[in-house]
């Protein structure tokens, strides 16, 4: 099959996902228990001024007229307006993106340099005290609440040693030494989370291929354990964890909440929580869109990467 | 295992399915040392008002920020209340974090996903593409943006935690009925005229109960973590009541005077989470035929 073929069969898929996740979207705003041009409102309770939003949001319409008016303003890249901050999402979301990509492509760094190795050498080692300490770090990772391990280490590193600051956020192209002391404990946080997945999701993929029968045959033909493992088996043993890694990618994107609210690093995630805070739900609509989005879209890339690290898909 | 992924049936070797589980179970010291932390968790949580030495709501001045003595064995937290007790009463939030959102989420995934699994065709194609569109919005957003529309409470971050699980006990349980129903047994039922309802509830159902349980007890760490991040966010358990997350998040202000109230309601849902985790391992690979 060619590559194009294949992507077009994988976007067809992820279409009517698409349309179902606006749809959960857009249902969102519904849940708002009573009026919601009265809870839009706020604090404002003048009758004129209920209606005037309520015409304004298009509440008065048929709830598929609604959807429709929504969508067409989000195809149009248009998400609405921040009550809070009276500046259109789109350009707010704009805003934060690049501070929770930089999160996450050092969270996803440190994730590799712990995961990939600890996987590597756990299946290498199999059953021996090194596995098992392998596992039960990746098992903590996993287990872990994220929120209190940077609590923690907040309180040795920033608290007690002094050593980092405890939160705040400074861009690299400000002072690329302070971004990275800002960035080193989320990130941390962050990565060995994903780490304890990439450990397991490695060592599982060494262990399959470990027993095949190439492997078999180098180890026959006196090809040294270390390329045996490194070169014939690793190879073939990341093509699920380099799709693994796309989709984790995706969780990161979005999956900082927590964490960035802790180190008041300010992205996606602290947006969402202002956003709840504020009740303003047309910022916590556009966070959770664009979360979506950006996971379906990085499931598609990890499609992508597994069709061109398998010779065998592209064969099929 | 077959293509789809779940464990169907144990291997024929003479002993029961039930007791080979229990002997594979028992025979794995970490998962000994998880039931019994599971075990004591539950007990606690249950016999709250029995083990708590302290009122947990009860605030004392003169007490504020007191690093744990005699009378107060954790310390005490910003108004004076006792760490301990907050954490043997928060037990009981998490707990009820933990079993309501995988019951919720059970409920619904089980009859949807025998009703799709089973039947096919349309409502199949339909219930699956809400699962994808559920699925690919991360657990946490669903259950922060949801707890952020229904208001904060515990009940809602329960309700708002059921429903961000749902998406994938249903896949599974749609995934595992399907692999059900292609089995020989249940071909047979079908030719002895057995109905469509009988066949369900009779054959298909009981075999799906492994691979649901496996999946709960991993849900419940996750559900108990969750709980803990919406209430550490102000949106699940709401104040005065004692919740874990709630206690870190006021934890968090007096790091310097009183880290002993930021440690120990982390370490407990780190140890609880832990222990479920590894009980979920246990079970799977007790399950598991290939093993």
């Amino acid at each position: 099959m060619q590559l194009g073929a294949y992507v077009a069969q994988r976007v067809a898929v992820l279409l009517p996902t698409l349309f179902f996740v606006s749809v959960l979207i857009f249902s969102l705003q519904k849940l708002l228990p009573g009026d919601a041009a009265i809870a839009l409102a706020g604090e404002e309770s003048d009758p004129v001024a209920i209606a005037g939003i309520r015409a304004k949001y298009h509440l008065d319409q048929p709830m598929v007229v609604q959807y429709a008016i929504w969508m067409g303003k989000v195809l149009r890249g248009d998400l609405g307006e921040s009550l809070r901050n009276r500046i259109p999402v789109t350009e707010l979301l704009a805003s934060k993106l690049p501070v929770t990509v930089e999160l996450a492509v050092a969270s996803m760094l440190i994730a590799l340099v712990i995961g990939i190795p600890a996987g590597v050498v756990s299946a290498a080692r199999k059953g021996t005290a090194v596995d098992v300490a392998a596992n039960a770090v990746a098992l903590s990772g996993l287990s872990v609440p994220h929120f209190w391990l940077g609590i923690m280490l907040i309180l040795l590193f920033a608290v007690r040693l002094g050593w980092l600051p405890a939160s705040g956020y400074v861009a690299p192209w400000e002072d690329l030494g302070r971004n990275l002391t800002t960035i080193l404990m989320p990130a941390f946080v962050l990565g060995t989370g994903v780490a304890g997945v990439m450990m397991r999701h490695t060592r599982g993929a060494m262990l399959q291929v470990l027993s095949a029968d190439y492997v078999r045959t180098a180890r026959a033909k006196s090809v040294p354990e270390r390329m045996v493992v490194l070169k014939h088996a690793l190879r073939n043993a990341l093509i699920p964890v380099i799709t693994l890694g796309a989709i984790e990618f995706g969780r990161l994107l979005s999956g900082a909440v927590l964490t960035e609210q802790i180190f008041a690093i300010p992205g996606f995630g602290k947006l969402l929580v202002d956003g709840v805070f504020n009740r303003d739900y047309a910022v916590v609509q556009g966070v959770v869109l664009v979360s979506a989005g950006l996971y379906v879209f990085l499931n598609l890339v990890a499609d992508i990467l597994y069709f061109l690290a398998n010779p065998r898909l592209r064969g099929a | 295992m077959n293509e789809t992924g779940v464990v169907l049936a144990l291997p024929v070797t003479g002993e029961a399915p039930r007791s080979r589980v229990l002997r594979r179970l028992f025979s794995r010291p970490p998962a000994l040392i998880a039931m019994a932390v599971v075990a004591a968790f539950i007990a606690v949580a249950v016999a709250a008002p029995q083990v708590a030495p302290h009122d947990p709501i009860k605030q004392d001045f003169r007490a504020v920020r007191k690093a744990p003595s005699e009378t107060y064995r954790l310390g005490t937290d910003e108004v004076g209340r006792d760490v301990l007790s907050r954490l043997v009463w928060g037990a009981r939030a998490s707990l009820l974090a933990g079993v309501i959102p995988v019951t919720i989420a059970l409920a619904a995934s089980i009859p949807l996903g025998l009703l799709s699994g089973c039947t096919g065709g349309w409502l199949d194609g339909l219930i699956m593409r809400i699962t994808d569109a559920m699925l690919a919005i991360p657990f946490l957003i669903v259950a922060i943006a949801l707890a952020a529309f229904l208001g904060p409470s515990l009940t809602n971050a329960m309700i708002a935690i059921g429903i961000a699980a749902l998406p994938t006990f249903l896949r599974l349980a749609r995934g595992t009925a399907m692999a059900i129903t292609t089995e020989d047994y249940v071909e047979s039922a079908r030719s002895l005229g057995c109905s469509r309802l009988r066949i369900g509830v009779r054959h298909v159902l009981p075999n799906m109960v492994p691979p649901l349980l496996i999946q709960s007890s991993l849900t419940v760490a996750a559900a108990i973590i969750a709980e803990a991040s919406l209430s550490f966010l102000g949106l699940g358990q709401q104040p005065p009541a004692p919740s874990w997350g709630s206690m870190l998040n006021a934890a968090q202000r007096y790091l310097v005077q009183a880290p002993w109230m930021a440690i120990y309601p982390g370490l407990m849902i780190f140890g609880i989470v832990m222990s479920l985790n590894v009980l979920g391992d246990a079970l799977r690979d007790a399950l598991d035929p290939k093993v």
